[in-house]
């Protein structure tokens, strides 16, 4: 049974994945074992990606699927899940720049890792990132931007973080459509990231440290 | 086959040779040498040289010295910029400036799906396209069984503030027999039918204001002696569908959901997109060359990894009914040139799959030495100096870049000069290095 639920969600089978545990909850197991299934089955999904079989598409699906999941599971919860979470990650699309696909899939692969991830959504100002790492201390910064002009707000952003005495406190990755090493050095980042799997990486290396 | 290469052929050298009283005879000598120029690169020939064809749109403002709101409002000072730019740096082909004077159009239906500068972006910013759910999963059987009933009593109201009125009116189609029409118009009368009325009034006046300028403006240019590289635009069918009614998070899920029903608009789209980019082609004097931005079926990376789709959605959903629509373009003459953002190198083998000499593709990441293999003996390349160089590095690394291209993608002619994408932020002297370096390395032999 249980390895039904990781591969149904896994291979993308929603409407298995959904009646899988509509039966499983009618037959009163407990929602949290299903969520712990639904975790396995989303690292799956993720390595998939990180291989190169998935797309972004399949994350979007599995997405849906799991939400559905989720809002199934939640009435019948009777305390909050509590997910252990590996470290705080701040992400944000850089002021002047509305573009979401790409920081919303860094969001998603990282959120599915297993980080607490504060998205902070797209054209944001700097002072929204200042406030935000002090609030929260998160030791990671993910700044997305998919147009030219974004190259010069995360400078400009990166700047804002050094001038309020925080850029010690924070490791700083930049990602998104022409982002390369010739970007990360003008805007003064730690690393760049070409794809969502980059910023999972860079996570990873940074909490370990 | 060899009938479609004589029809794009016969339409370049049309445009080559021109019915145009040109003021000077160096004015017609310079648009026969620069549009012959682009003919050959697009028929696989070596030109005298490789045509330098910059895509420009908002940097025009930048180098007049205007903010990008300037030039989407003032008539004069767009004007200025554009002509401007295209006599001091002389490019093959210049950009119609597309996107000028359209702040009177945006406010006239007051879009809700592109920011422009003074709404929503500061004067300094080119505008920006606002995705959204603009048709809604369950609609798409609404769409293909009337198209144009759907835009305007769904989709209108929805992309735009000034036309929510027309969600209330009824289907054109009711106003057809002459019993229909009695009653048919009826709701198009009430307050808020009027009001849609009135707004479409305003729309197309603001409209035609807009076309008059560009044509005008473009019309100049040529008296000069420089073409435009383009004067029609469409779009791949699954990218209209994906962009402009479903949004990315839509059609991706469709692929899995609805896949048949996202196939049947997407066909749909092959012949409405057709239509129009034929119409708006041939409104232009026929002008050979059609843009077509690509958006939705790009890999992430060099090797095909992570992007949009995999490679076999993009032979499914994505690749069949946009050749269907660039064949059909062919078939009447018409060269599509393809601006193909994200990474297609993983793609290359689908998508040569064309007749040769009728097509351009302009790569934004390509492996340019694999792509020359590729694609050289059937599709002109186009591009593809890195546009990170051109708003942040110096004159020589832009050169240098140029260089490179030259040297892969120039060899043995098929090839035109550009950077991977426009951009407002481009500095003039880096533009000026690449024309200047392309005009002087890219001499052939």
């Amino acid at each position: 049974m249980s390895e039904n639920l990781v591969t149904a969600l896994s291979e993308l089978k929603e409407k298995e994945t959904l009646e899988i545990v509509q039966s499983r909850l009618d037959l009163g197991e407990d929602p949290l074992r299903i969520l712990d299934e639904t975790k396995e089955a989303m690292e799956v999904v993720g390595k998939r990606f990180e291989e190169g079989t998935y797309f972004i598409p399949d994350l979007v699906y599995s997405g849906e699927i799991l939400q559905a999941v989720s809002e199934m599971v939640k009435p019948k919860m009777t305390k909050e899940d509590e997910r252990k979470r590996l470290g705080k990650f701040i992400i944000g699309t850089v002021k002047g720049d509305i573009h979401d696909i790409g920081k919303n899939i860094v969001t998603f692969m990282l959120d599915v890792n297993g980080f607490e991830v504060h998205d902070l959504g797209i054209d944001v100002p700097v002072e929204k990132f200042i406030e935000k790492i002090k609030a929260t201390n998160a030791p990671v910064v993910g700044l997305s931007g998919f147009l030219t002009l974004a190259f010069d707000a995360m400078k400009e952003t990166i700047n804002a973080i050094e001038n309020a005495g925080l850029r010690d406190k924070v490791n700083i990755i930049i990602g998104g459509g022409n982002i390369n090493e010739d970007i990360r050095n003008y805007t003064g980042a730690d690393a760049y990231g070409v794809d969502a799997m980059a910023a999972v990486a860079y996570a990873n290396k940074v909490m370990a440290s | 086959m060899a009938e479609k290469i004589n029809k794009v052929q016969e339409n370049l050298e049309a445009w080559c040779s021109p019915p145009l009283e040109f003021p000077s005879k160096e004015a017609e000598q310079g648009y026969k040498e620069r549009t012959r120029r682009i003919a050959d690169a697009i028929l696989l020939r070596k030109p005298d040289r490789i045509p330098c064809v910059p895509m420009w749109e908002f940097f025009y403002a930048k180098y007049g010295g205007y903010t990008c709101q300037e030039a989407m409002y003032d008539a004069k000072k767009a004007e200025e910029a554009v002509v401007k730019a295209v006599i001091e740096l002389q490019p093959d082909g210049f950009q119609p400036p597309i996107f000028f004077m359209t702040g009177p159009v945006l406010e006239a239906y007051d879009s809700k799906d592109v920011l422009w500068p003074g709404h929503g972006l500061s004067k300094d910013q080119a505008h920006q396209f606002v995705e959204g759910e603009y048709m809604k999963a369950d609609e798409y059987e609404a769409f293909i069984n009337d198209p144009s009933d759907f835009i305007l009593r769904y989709y209108l109201p929805r992309v735009s503030g000034n036309l929510k009125a027309l969600a209330m009116t009824v289907p054109i189609r009711n106003c057809f027999a002459y019993f229909m029409n009695f009653g048919g118009w009826a709701p198009f009368g009430s307050p808020d039918g009027l009001k849609a009325l009135d707004i479409i009034k305003n729309l197309s006046k603001a409209s035609l204001e807009y076309v008059t300028w560009l044509v005008s403006v473009i019309g100049k240019l040529v008296m000069m002696g420089y073409p435009p590289w383009t004067a029609s635009l469409t779009e791949a069918p699954f990218d209209v569908v994906g962009d402009t009614l479903r949004g990315t998070k839509g059609i991706m899920l469709d692929m899995y959901r609805q896949p048949d029903v996202l196939k049947q608009a997407c066909e749909k789209f092959v012949g409405i997109m057709a239509d129009y980019t034929i119409a708006s082609a041939q409104a232009a004097g026929n002008h050979p060359i059609v843009f077509v931005p690509l958006h939705k079926g790009t890999a992430a990376t060099r090797d095909g990894k992570g992007g949009f789709m995999s490679l076999d959605q993009f032979q499914e959903f994505y690749w069949p009914t946009l050749r269907k629509l660039m064949l059909i373009l062919i078939d009447n003459g018409f060269v599509p040139n393809l601006l193909i953002e994200g990474d297609y190198t993983s793609r290359l083998d689908i998508i040569k799959d064309v007749p040769p000499g009728t097509c351009i593709y302009h790569f934004e990441h390509i492996d340019i030495h694999k792509a020359k293999k590729v694609l050289g003996e059937r599709v002109c390349i186009r591009g593809c100096v890195p546009i990170h160089l051109m708003t942040l590095g110096t004159p020589d690394e832009v050169r240098a870049a140029a260089k490179e291209q030259i040297d892969v993608l120039g060899e043995g002619g098929g090839y035109i000069m550009d950077t991977t994408m426009a951009s407002e932020q481009v500095k003039p002297e880096n533009m000026k290095a690449l024309i200047d370096f392309t005009k002087e390395y890219g001499i052939y032999k």
